[in-house]
């Protein structure tokens, strides 16, 4: 039975724990109906050209999140944001765990998707938003949603600042073969509202896992969202991120994805401008290296007048990885005075190593500024032998310049606890020791 | 009053065909359809060997297991490929050694296109290889060429007296199988141009060849080959216009080039096909596949100028085979009123050191879409790689789009490969600071539209560069001066 069938059929028994007279359950059951009619995407359709999913569709994944797993703390503390108060919402194969959770109601409301979709008392804003931006004709979307139990609830309230972060944590732990999980996040940043999320997939031992998640993120008029997602896991590990952002007038929204380990790690971000004067930023580091495969999937669309996005991913990739990016600026005809910049720079460190990029531009209106920029190129020579003759030996010299390359990513980041981390991480990956945060 | 942006583009949108007429000559037309038979009757006709009846059999075995392709960003009625006729001579299949003895009425609308033979001839040292409706009828100085031992003469004539030439590199570029429009031309073309320059030898001018759609209903299938022998030279021009028709017309012609070992071979095109009239009703659908292949340090270049058709679909292509090869894609695509272009090349880097620079300037103005498509792909053993890729877009009014397309794949660590695309409309500031400076707006438009192309136009040779600038008129006239 493949992965397709056992989905299929394993959906009577997930609908059947859950409450199947939940306002969603017909939402579920359409999904199912979608996911069935479209089956998981392969290399021949576009989007997926140059990242299949063949390999990791033949595992047996159990679909069910086991019993609970306690894990303490201190095992896990190096992957949160240790050295800041934050908000934090935990997750162990899929469950919540309220032991290493921090969530409140306090002028905002941080906690779960189960609640939110269970009370009524967020009934308003879950029928308002819920399932309204993701893409109903993408079948991994449609596949979280009908499995939809989970996940992390956030929404800020009109003109309130969020004071801490957020930190959303997924660890897997199971050891009882491939484990499936479907997280789906729901974000709502109302007028003048602001927040800051980080958020982190953690597999603590070696087995196949494989999350297909979704989120989506409303922000509304005069909005400022910062969301910044690390993914550094395990070699076995895998991870089809769906984003969705649905922007209003004047609303800035930007997503740091830093992409240094994983098996498999696809990153599809869309961006969908609903007013004027609105912001969008999109930027990511990616160093990856033995067999490793990152596949970063945009899409930013331009729909009203006096816009502007920007995209700056950098790739940095060694021995067998790949690297993909698409990206793809739509420009709608109404949409005039639209700024869309979009950059793509990348390093092949290795003979071996692929990077197949396509950064694509729709555009329909005229007057309009857009651009991108795409290059694959090395470390350049004369930089290389400036720093060796000053007595920098060649793997110090390598590592300050792919340091380089990748630093002005990290200039927008805005929280200096991430900005630090991801420095580390950075430095691990290369091998150097950075002495100071650049 | 001054000339506005506003003005142009009415000016654009009401352009009527310039070239549009038809001429009248007796042409020998197969009955519409296609099958096994068409395909033997054709060969037939043209006294083609067996192995020439056989590979286009075999080629029309293939076409009839493919799908038409959908990928591309352009949406058309698609040709209902049994009612076309798929052969059409003018019917004096005589050779003529003179001009005088050419149908003074086929002299006349050469004349209309501004390819005065004789006047070419004399002035412009070009040897003109006519093609109406699929048949050669004139070629001029072969005798010259033929002292240096080039061959330059139609393809059917190429199949019964260089058949070794031929079947060696028929379809080496461009394989039977290759997609679904050069299986049918593999099948079904019914003339072209065959070109072979012989090893250190610089051809003393620029070939060319200008292909015209007459007979209403019928396909046009051309085929072309060019081999450069080793250190050879050519530069081949080829230059397109068809008369106004309302039903589509469909052109699927397929260009192989193969350049030797430090050949270089340069292909100029200009393509001017009735591109329907301002609803969008008719005009050429335009499928072409053009390919190139480089052997060690050969250079192929590609320059197009595509103001034409109602459908443009095409990717002129360098196979960088050879260490230190060299592939250049040089292109202007306008379109407007309900034109749609998907253009863009393809440069594969196989060997060492080869390089590939693309240039591509696409104007879209009216209602119509204009893309650029392209890849640019480094294999793992094509060490030290260089590619530049350059694409800008121009919009004039609203409601027009451009669409870029570009694949990149790098295998190999030592490449180095650059992609930048601009998307803009003509700068109220640029038109201010000409204004201010006394040109009026008319010129103004003209200088930017001008200054935009340059870097393709300049790449043209310069024979062709008036015939280029006469046919960008007509799609953008008032813009250039």
């Amino acid at each position: 039975m493949d992965l397709k069938e056992k989905l299929i059929s394993s959906f009577m028994a997930f609908e059947e724990q859950l409450d199947l007279s939940s306002p969603i359950h017909e939402m579920r059951t359409s999904s199912l109906k979608q996911f069935e009619k479209l089956g998981f995407p392969t290399k021949k359709h576009e989007a997926w050209k140059y990242t299949s999913l063949a390999k990791l569709l033949k595992n047996d994944y159990s679909i069910f999140p086991k019993k609970e797993t306690v894990i303490e703390l201190k095992d896990v503390k190096k992957y949160f944001l240790y050295d800041i108060d934050t908000y934090k919402i935990v997750f162990i194969d899929g469950i919540y765990s309220p032991f290493l959770s921090d969530t409140t109601h306090d002028g905002i409301d941080v906690c779960l998707m189960s609640s939110a979709l269970s009370k009524d008392k967020y009934k308003a804003t879950i029928d308002k938003h819920f399932n309204t931006i993701a893409n109903q004709n993408d079948s991994l979307t449609a596949l979280n949603t009908s499995f939809t139990k989970e996940g992390a609830y956030i929404h800020i309230f009109k003109s309130v600042v969020a004071e801490k972060p957020i930190q959303i944590i997924h660890f897997s732990t199971s050891d009882q073969g491939p484990m499936l999980l479907q997280p789906r996040n729901l974000i709502v940043v109302e007028e003048n509202a602001q927040v800051q999320i980080f958020e982190r997939h953690q597999s603590l031992n070696q087995h196949q896992v494989l999350t297909n998640s979704v989120t989506e993120i409303f922000a509304s008029e005069n909005a400022l969202v910062d969301y910044y997602k690390v993914q550094n896991d395990l070699d076995d590990a895998s991870i089809i991120d769906n984003t969705y952002v649905a922007q209003k007038a004047k609303s800035h929204v930007s997503v740091h994805t830093f992409s240094f380990g994983g098996q498999l790690i696809r990153n599809n971000l869309n961006f969908f401008q609903k007013g004027e004067y609105i912001d969008s930023t999109m930027k990511g580091i990616t160093i990856i290296g033995e067999k490793q495969h990152v596949d970063h999937y945009t899409l930013v669309e331009h729909a009203q007048p006096n816009c502007e996005s920007h995209q700056d991913y950098k790739g940095i990739y060694a021995d067998k990885s790949v690297g993909v990016f698409n990206g793809k600026i739509y420009v709608n005809q109404i949409a005039q005075k639209t700024n869309a910049f979009q950059k793509n720079n990348n390093i092949l460190l290795d003979d071996t190593a692929t990077i197949n990029t396509k950064p694509q531009l729709e555009i329909f209106a005229d007057d309009v500024k857009c651009s991108h920029g795409c290059t694959i190129g090395q470390l350049d020579k004369d930089a290389m032998f400036y720093l060796r003759s000053r007595g920098i030996p060649k793997k110090e010299a390598k590592g300050l310049l792919t340091y380089a390359f990748a630093n002005n990513v990290l200039e927008s980041v805005k929280i200096p606890a991430i900005k630090s981390r991801i420095n580390k991480l950075i430095a691990n990956k290369l091998g150097v020791s950075i002495g100071h945060d650049l | 009053m001054a000339y506005t942006e506003e003005e142009l583009k009415k000016e654009l949108e009401t352009k009527e065909y310039e070239y549009g007429f038809y001429t009248d000559i007796d042409s020998d037309t197969f009955p519409i359809g296609l099958n096994e038979d068409i395909v033997r009757a054709i060969s037939k006709r043209k006294e083609e060997p067996q192995w020439m009846t056989d590979w286009r059999l075999d080629a029309y075995r293939s076409w009839i297991l493919m799908k038409e392709p959908e990928w591309h960003n352009v949406k058309y009625k698609k040709p209902d490929f049994q009612g076309i006729s798929y052969y059409s001579a003018p019917n004096k299949k005589d050779k003529y050694e003179s001009l005088d003895e050419v149908d003074p009425e086929l002299l006349d609308t050469f004349k209309k296109l501004g390819i005065s033979i004789d006047e070419q001839k004399v002035l412009a040292g070009v040897a003109v290889d006519i093609v109406v409706d699929s048949v050669s009828v004139a070629t001029t100085f072969r005798d010259t060429l033929a002292k240096k031992g080039i061959i330059f003469c139609s393809i059917s004539e190429a199949i019964k007296e260089y058949p070794d030439l031929v079947k060696k590199y028929i379809g080496s570029v461009v394989p039977v199988k290759d997609n679904f429009y050069a299986a049918l031309n593999s099948a079904v073309f019914s003339d072209g141009s065959f070109c072979y320059i012989p090893k250190g030898v610089r051809c003393p001018m620029e070939l060319s060849t200008y292909f015209r759609i007459n007979q209403a209903g019928t396909g046009q299938f051309e085929r072309t080959l060019v081999i450069a022998d080793q250190s050879s030279y050519v530069s081949y021009l080829e230059g397109c216009t068809a008369p106004s028709r309302d039903e589509n017309q469909l052109h699927a012609a397929v260009v192989e080039l193969v350049a030797m070992d430090e050949a270089e071979i340069k292909y100029s095109t200009v393509q001017n096909w009735y591109p329907g009239d301002k609803e969008g009703k008719g005009g050429v659908f335009n499928f072409v596949t053009k390919r190139g292949i480089c052997h060690n340090s050969a250079k192929i270049s590609w320059t197009q100028v595509e103001t034409g058709s109602a459908v443009t679909w095409k990717y002129p292509s360098c196979i960088l085979k050879g260490d230190n090869s060299i592939g250049e894609f040089y292109s202007i695509a306008v379109t407007n009123n309900y034109q749609q272009a998907d253009t863009g090349t393809k440069m594969i880097h196989l060997g060492k050191n080869t390089r590939s620079t693309i240039i591509s300037k696409g104007i879209s103005a009216g209602h119509s879409q204009n893309s650029y498509r392209g890849l640019v792909q480094v294999h793992p053993k094509a060490a030290n790689a260089r590619n530049f890729s350059q694409c800008d877009s121009l919009l004039m009014g609203d409601l027009c789009g451009a669409h870029t397309f570009p694949y990149i794949e790098a295998r190999n660590n030592s490449a180095q490969i650059e992609h930048e695309a601009t998307t803009s409309k003509i700068g109220e500031d640029q038109i201010f600071y000409c204004n201010q400076r006394g040109i009026d707006t008319e010129k103004a438009i003209a200088l930017i539209v001008n200054g935009f192309s340059k870097e393709v136009l300049n790449k043209l040779p310069m024979e062709f560069a008036v015939e280029a600038q006469k046919l960008l008129e007509i799609s953008l006239e008032g813009s250039v001066g």
